[in-house]
Formats: structure tokens, C-alpha cells, sequence
């Protein structure tokens, strides 16, 4: 398959899976709007902002930080990449180039979500934000689910499958680090009991609510949720579960080719990191330092992976 | 007041290839028609068919309009307009081999040299080389209109890269999805052969260093461009990869494409580009969007490309007028389907005529497409033709002009039910190792009323054109 085109598909997935993570963050900030301000009101949607990326971008344009801004800059704002609007004209643009690599169905999908983006957009005043946010939820289960029925097990689909995972093990690290550092800086009330509301709604960030107390049960604490976000392999958003399923298709990749590169390897290393480490060595070394270790390792496995496969410079 | 024939009715009656249409037509209730159109629409819409109009802005999906009225011929009609299309497309190709080899036209004193080799479109960088099978334009789009029951004419040539093959294609998929019953009562003659005839036609041409079974590409200038549709649509039908220029280098003698299995060799190059923009080496500097180092290449038998570079000085419309003179001198044959009568304004007889009758005339630009920069003189205002006429003194070579034809009418679904609009038609002739015609095309229809240009970039639609079986 050409470079370019295993580009294209990485990023119709990177791009998909990151408008839904704008659309969750919209959705907790949705959440957070109906909750009782008793705290820090404007560091929740500070926080959101940037967990979104681009916080800067956003007091560029708008300042302060304002629901009805936010909420704009979140879904419809083209000068935001990161907005769900920007990610999915990206992606269908993404997927237009390679309509030949392609189902029907999946580029059904991409070009529905973007048609009816752009009637969204026509009547954007009389959008509800909680129909906006399952809207996009629903678009990409509708492109993931139309990879997931009707695409060849090529090499294509695993460029595919190695970009969603490779987003969505970064947009649960920043997710957390956000919600972990931002919110609470200072290390004693780590695991005191007062920032419950905020790891709820962490996990509520994640769409993982409900699956988390199936999987644990019992008071939401630090040490469980750092457990199911990064080292439980039930956990469909967990750092461990996206690394092994770039690991799995790198692996492919590899038998499909019958040649291996530098990125297979590279991806061992970081499944070692994150299969080695237990609860405590993390909080022993710092979330935050743990965290940001391994966004910096996932952003160099991503580099490694465009050198190896999608530059076209081998 | 000119009177059109209309292909359908003849006076009252109604023509025999649209019979079965008539009933269809008369049964039809509005709000059904309705129905059908929106969803024509909206598949077209879902399948991403659509097409940007240059410098227009807008909208940058928009839809080609597509008429459900079909276009109908029977195949006595087709059969000789087969006859005819292959005819030029030997003849153009003939021309071609020519005028880069000894010019024996020229010679002979059939054509000017001026015309051949002063063209713009003329490439000294290819002179002397003979392509394999010696063919030059390996898809010919030659449009043509109807004027009466038997009367065609050749309005214009496309050797380079004619579009609009989706159209002929997609349009049949569509009338096929929502009027089945149409191709139970009809028997018409299938076109979704074109793909797989079109990828034999190019792998018969691989070049001369090619001992295995050739890989051919589709080279794309981007997705950007407005025909880009139509570029994955051929790539996707014949399962060849459509490149850019940047996925593809040259080495040791050979063009490769950048997979990421590492380099692969590529063969035959259909590029939809400009012979300006394929090369930096050879032609313009400044393209993006070419590969340097490809002429070399293809000058030495590494690789095809095909429409050849230099096939455009066979479409050049001050070239048009000589193609009937190309057929009689390399075939032996007079022409099947005449050529529109044609001034041209490089000659100073022809140019006082010709600004003397500029009100009833078409006046076109020698190298213009695309239904730009030209004159429709009966449908333009008095400061339009007089705007036009200084342009014409001021470089008369660069313009022809043509009767104002009495293009034929059929029926289309227009806002207040049917009505007769006209139409012609662009055939796409295949030429490699034999020259091969799938029988239909594109039919392109003014859907303003009264309106004589069909381009799409002028508001023309799109309408399925049947060859009705024996």
C-alpha cells in the first residue's frame, strides 16, 4: 500500500477518536455545569480546556473561560483543530483521499457524520449540547463499527487500528494528568476522600462510569482508578489495553510484510513499561512524572511508526 | 426562429428508440418524480460525487446535476457513430506518431507547419520518440452533436485527459437502482465494462523495458482538484493505486512508487495532469506536483505515460479544422462524421466574415476548454459581442468560430415537469493494442432553458445515455 495512503488511514482513526474525546469533555462540562459551583467552578472548564489541548488557543480567542464559549470552541470551532467539528472534516477529508482503500460502508459512515455536521452547523443556535455530544458518540461508533464489520483484514486496516489506539491511550494519559494535577496540585489531598466528585467525573470523561464500579465495586479511590485506567486490561480505554492493541497490529504488520522495523521493538519497550509497573511503583514516582513519561514515549513510537511505514523515506 | 429536433418527438410521434420512454413519462406522477430526484441526490451525495467549479467558490461539493430522463439511441445510430469515433481516434493518433517523427502531413503540404509546430501544445522534448504501439492519445473523449435524424458533427476533441467517465458510469448505476423495470422493458447495451477495458487498454502499452506483468497507476494532481472524484472512483474500479506525484521517485532508470513495503516499481502512468506539471526537470520548474526526472525515464523506455506528452497538439482547436484532411491522408477514408464548418480567425477572410456575423456565431478560444472564455453570440448583449470583438482583433489566431448549431433537444425533468433541453455527447475511445468503444457516454444537458452550453461549469447536468441492443 502506498505511504500516503496508510497515513490517510492512521489519521481518519486519530482524527475520529479525538472528536469523541472532545465530545466526552463537553459531556462532563455539561455535567459539572449542573452540579452545585461549591468549588473551583472555573477550574473544572479550565481543566477541560485543557485536557482538550489547546488552551491556549482558546484564551486567544475568547478569554475567560464561559460555558456557551466553550462549548463552541469544543464542538464547532474550526479554529480549534481539536474541536469535533474540525476532527471530523478532517477525517472525512482523510477518508475522501483514500475512498479507494475503503468500504462502501465506512465511507458511508465518514461522509454521513460530515453532511450532517454541516446541518448541525446550519441551526447551530437551536443545538442541545447533550444531543451534539451523543450525536458524535454515535458517529464514531458508526465509522469504528463500519471498520470494524466490513473492512479486509489488510494492512490497512491495522494503519487503522494502530491509530485509534495510539489517540486514545494519549487522550486517557492527558485526561488524567489534567484531572490529577490540575485539580490537585497539592499532594495531601491526593486520596483523601475530597476529590471523589472529581474522579467521578474523570471516569465519567472516559465513558468507564458504570464499567469502573462493575470492575471494583466499593469507594472510588486514587489507587483503583489509576488501576483501571492504566493497568487493567479489561478496561477499553486503558493505557495497557490501546498499547497492547498497537503492539497486536505492529505484530501484523510485521507477519503481513514478512520484515519487521524499529517500531515493533519500540512498542515492546513501552508494553514492558506499562506491564511492569504496578500501582504503587506510579504513585512512588509520581502520576504526574509517570504520565507524562509515557505521553513522551507514545509521541516517539509515534515517530517511529511514520518513519518505519508512512513517510515513504525507507 | 431556428426549429431544434428534438430526439424524442418528431412533430407528434414519438421516435422509436424513446417507444417504451413515452408510457414511462406519461404514468409517472409528480410527486414519484419528486421522490426519485431526491434520492438520486442523496446518493450521489452519500457516494461523494461531486465536483468543484474553478474559481467559483462555494460550495465545494457540489453535486453535478443528474437528469433521470435517459438519452436513447438505437444501435444502427450507435453503430455508425462507432465507426466515425474510432475513425478519428486512428486518425489523431497517426497524426500524432507523425508530427513527431518526419511531419509527412506537413510535408505534403496538408496542414501548416506553423499550425504543428509552433503550437504551444506541440512538445520538442518529445520529438523523434515513438511511444509503445505507437499511440499518443490512448483515451479519446470526441464530442459530438446532433443536429437532425442523421446528422452528426465532431464538435471538439480531447486527446489529453477528457473527464466525465464517472459520470457515464455512475449515472448508469443510478438509473439502474431506481428504475429496474426501465432495463426489464429496454434491452440497453451495458457500460461497466469501461474499467476493466480501460486497465487492458494502458497494460497493453507498458513500455519497453517492462518483462512482467506491468503495474499501472493513476497519477492524480491531489484531492483538491475538482475531477479528484472521478480519479479514486477509475483507481478503485480497475484496483490500481492512484498516486500523487510526491509518492513517487525516480531510480536507476525506473519510476518507483513509496509503499510501505519500501519502493515499488511502477510501469504505466495514467496521469490526470498537465503535460506542464509532470516533469520540473523537463517542463515547468515551479510544479509541485509532478515527478522530476520522469521524462527521462519515459524517453528511455522506463515507463508509460499515457495520454504521451505531446498528445495535446492533436485537440488544439486551430488543429481541429484539419482532422478531416488527417483522415483522408492517413487512412484513405472520408470522414464519417463531418466536423462543424469552422472560420478561423488567423485567416483574413475568414476573420471578416466572422466579425461581420459575430451576433450568429460561436466564437471560441483556440486553446480555452471548459466552456470558458467563449461567445455565444445570439444569446449575448450588444456590449458583450462588442467587448468580444476587441479581443478577437486584437489576436485573431487565437480564435475560431462556428455556426451557432441547432444542437438537438431531448426530453428532461425540469421544475415545471418535462421539457426539451439540449444535449450532446462525449464517447470515451479506448486505443492501445486495438481501439475499443463501450457503447454509451457521457450526455451532458443545458438545463437552462434555451441555453446551448452544456459544460458543467456552466450549469449543464448529466443524463444516462442508452445504446439500445439489437
Amino acid at each position: 500500500m502506498l505511504s500516503r495512503t496508510a497515513d490517510n488511514l492512521y489519521w481518519i482513526a486519530r482524527y475520529m477518536e479525538r472528536a469523541e474525546t472532545a465530545a466526552r469533555l463537553l459531556e462532563v462540562g455539561a455535567r459539572i455545569a449542573l452540579l452545585p459551583s461549591a468549588q473551583g467552578y472555573r477550574n473544572d472548564w479550565d481543566s477541560l480546556l485543557r485536557a482538550s489541548g489547546n488552551a491556549a488557543g482558546y484564551a486567544a480567542k475568547y478569554g475567560a473561560p464561559a460555558e456557551k464559549a466553550i462549548e463552541s470552541w469544543l464542538f464547532f470551532d474550526r479554529d480549534n483543530p481539536n474541536s469535533v467539528a474540525s476532527c471530523i472534516t478532517a477525517a472525512r477529508e482523510n477518508g475522501r483521499i483514500v475512498r479507494t482503500a475503503l468500504t462502501g460502508q465506512v465511507w458511508d459512515a465518514l461522509n454521513t457524520a460530515f453532511q450532517e455536521l454541516r446541518q448541525l452547523e446550519a441551526r447551530r443556535a437551536s443545538c442541545e449540547l447533550s444531543r451534539l455530544t451523543d450525536w458524535t458518540m454515535k458517529q464514531a461508533a458508526m465509522v469504528r463499527g463500519s471498520i470494524d464489520a466490513t473492512l479486509l483484514r489488510n494492512d490497512g486496516f491495522n494503519f487503522l487500528n494502530i491509530g485509534y489506539y495510539l489517540e486514545r491511550g494519549d487522550s486517557t494519559a492527558r485526561l488524567m494528568d489534567v484531572k490529577y494535577y490540575v485539580l490537585l496540585p497539592q499532594l495531601e489531598y491526593v486520596g483523601s476522600g475530597l476529590d471523589n466528585d472529581q474522579w467521578s467525573m474523570l471516569l465519567r470523561a472516559l465513558g468507564a462510569h458504570r464499567a469502573f464500579h462493575w470492575a471494583y465495586g466499593g469507594e472510588i479511590t486514587a489507587a483503583k482508578i489509576a488501576h483501571f485506567l492504566i493497568l487493567n486490561p479489561q478496561s477499553p480505554r486503558a493505557l495497557i489495553t490501546c498499547v497492547a492493541g498497537m503492539a497486536n497490529h505492529l505484530g501484523r504488520l510485521a507477519k503481513y510484510y514478512g520484515r519487521e522495523t524499529l517500531a515493533q521493538p519500540a512498542v515492546q519497550d513501552l508494553l514492558k513499561m506499562i506491564e511492569t509497573a504496578t500501582v504503587e511503583t506510579i504513585f512512588d514516582e509520581g502520576l504526574h512524572e509517570f504520565l507524562t513519561r509515557f505521553v513522551g514515549e507514545a509521541a516517539r513510537l509515534g515517530a517511529v511508526i511514520h518513519d518505519s511505514y508512512l513517510s515513504g523515506d525507507m | 426562429m431556428t426549429t431544434y429536433f428534438n430526439e424524442m418527438f418528431d412533430g407528434k410521434s414519438v421516435r422509436d428508440p424513446y417507444a417504451r420512454l413515452g408510457d414511462w413519462m406519461a404514468t409517472m406522477p409528480a410527486d414519484r418524480r419528486l421522490e426519485k430526484q431526491a434520492e438520486a441526490e442523496a446518493l450521489f451525495r452519500r457516494i461523494g460525487i461531486t465536483f468543484a467549479v474553478y474559481g467559483e467558490g462555494g460550495d465545494p461539493d457540489r453535486l453535478i446535476p443528474f437528469d433521470m430522463f435517459p438519452r436513447v439511441f438505437t444501435n444502427h445510430e450507435w453503430g455508425k457513430l462507432e465507426r466515425g469515433i474510432k475513425q478519428r481516434a486512428r486518425a489523431l493518433n497517426a497524426f500524432l506518431v507523425d508530427v513527431y517523427g518526419r511531419a509527412e502531413i506537413v510535408r505534403a503540404g496538408r496542414i501548416p507547419a506553423r499550425l504543428v509546430f509552433q503550437n504551444e501544445a506541440y512538445e520538442r522534448a518529445v520529438a523523434g520518440f515513438v511511444p509503445p504501439k505507437g499511440v499518443y492519445s490512448h483515451i479519446v473523449g470526441i464530442d459530438i452533436v446532433r443536429t437532425g435524424p442523421t446528422d452528426f458533427f465532431v464538435l471538439e476533441d480531447n486527446c489529453r485527459t477528457p473527464s466525465g467517465v464517472s459520470y457515464m458510469l455512475e449515472s448508469r448505476e443510478m438509473m439502474m437502482r431506481m428504475f429496474p423495470e426501465l432495463f426489464r422493458e429496454n434491452r440497453i447495451e451495458p457500460v461497466d465494462r469501461y474499467p476493466e477495458a480501460l486497465r487492458r487498454t494502458l497494460a497493453s502499452v507498458a513500455p519497453a523495458k517492462c518483462d512482467r506483468d506491468p503495474t499501472v497507476v493513476i497519477l492524480t494532481p491531489g484531492h483538491f482538484n475538482s475531477a479528484y472524484y472521478e480519479h479514486s472512483f477509475l483507481a478503485d474500479l480497475m484496483g490500481v493505486e492512484l498516486v500523487e506525484g510526491a509518492d513517487l521517485f525516480v531510480e536507476g532508470g525506473f519510476v518507483w512508487m513509496r509503499t510501505t513495503e519500501g519502493p515499488k516499481r511502477v510501469d504505466v502512468i495514467y496521469r490526470r495532469l498537465d503535460d506542464a506539471f509532470i516533469d520540473p526537470l523537463c517542463f515547468r520548474p515551479d510544479s509541485m506536483l509532478g515527478v522530476p526526472g520522469l521524462m527521462d525515464v519515459y524517453r528511455s523506455g522506463g515507463v508509460t505515460i499515457c495520454s504521451a506528452p505531446g498528445a495535446g497538439v492533436a485537440d488544439d482547436k486551430a488543429i481541429y479544422t484539419y482532422v478531416p484532411e488527417m483522415v483522408r491522408f492517413y487512412l484513405g477514408e472520408e470522414p464519417i462524421i463531418p466536423n462543424v464548418p469552422t472560420w478561423k480567425c488567423g485567416n483574413a477572410d475568414d476573420l471578416g466574415h466572422v466579425l461581420s456575423n459575430l451576433k450568429d456565431l460561436v466564437v471560441k478560444e483556440v486553446h480555452g476548454s471548459g466552456g470558458y472564455g467563449m461567445l455565444v453570440g445570439p444569446k449575448s448583449t450588444k456590449a458583450q459581442i462588442e467587448e468580444f470583438r476587441e479581443r478577437i482583433k486584437a489576436d485573431p489566431s487565437n480564435y475560431i468560430a462556428q455556426p451557432t448549431l441547432a444542437l438537438s433537444t431531448t426530453p428532461t425533468f425540469v421544475e415545471e415537469g418535462i421539457a426539451p433541453r439540449h444535449v450532446d455527447l462525449r464517447p470515451y475511445c479506448l486505443v492501445g493494442e486495438r481501439i475499443e468503444l463501450v457503447p454509451g457516454g457521457l450526455t451532458r444537458v443545458a438545463l437552462r432553458e434555451g441555453s446551448l452550453v452544456v459544460n458543467s461549469s456552466q450549469g449543464g447536468g448529466v443524463k444516462d445515455t442508452w445504446v439500445l441492443a439489437e
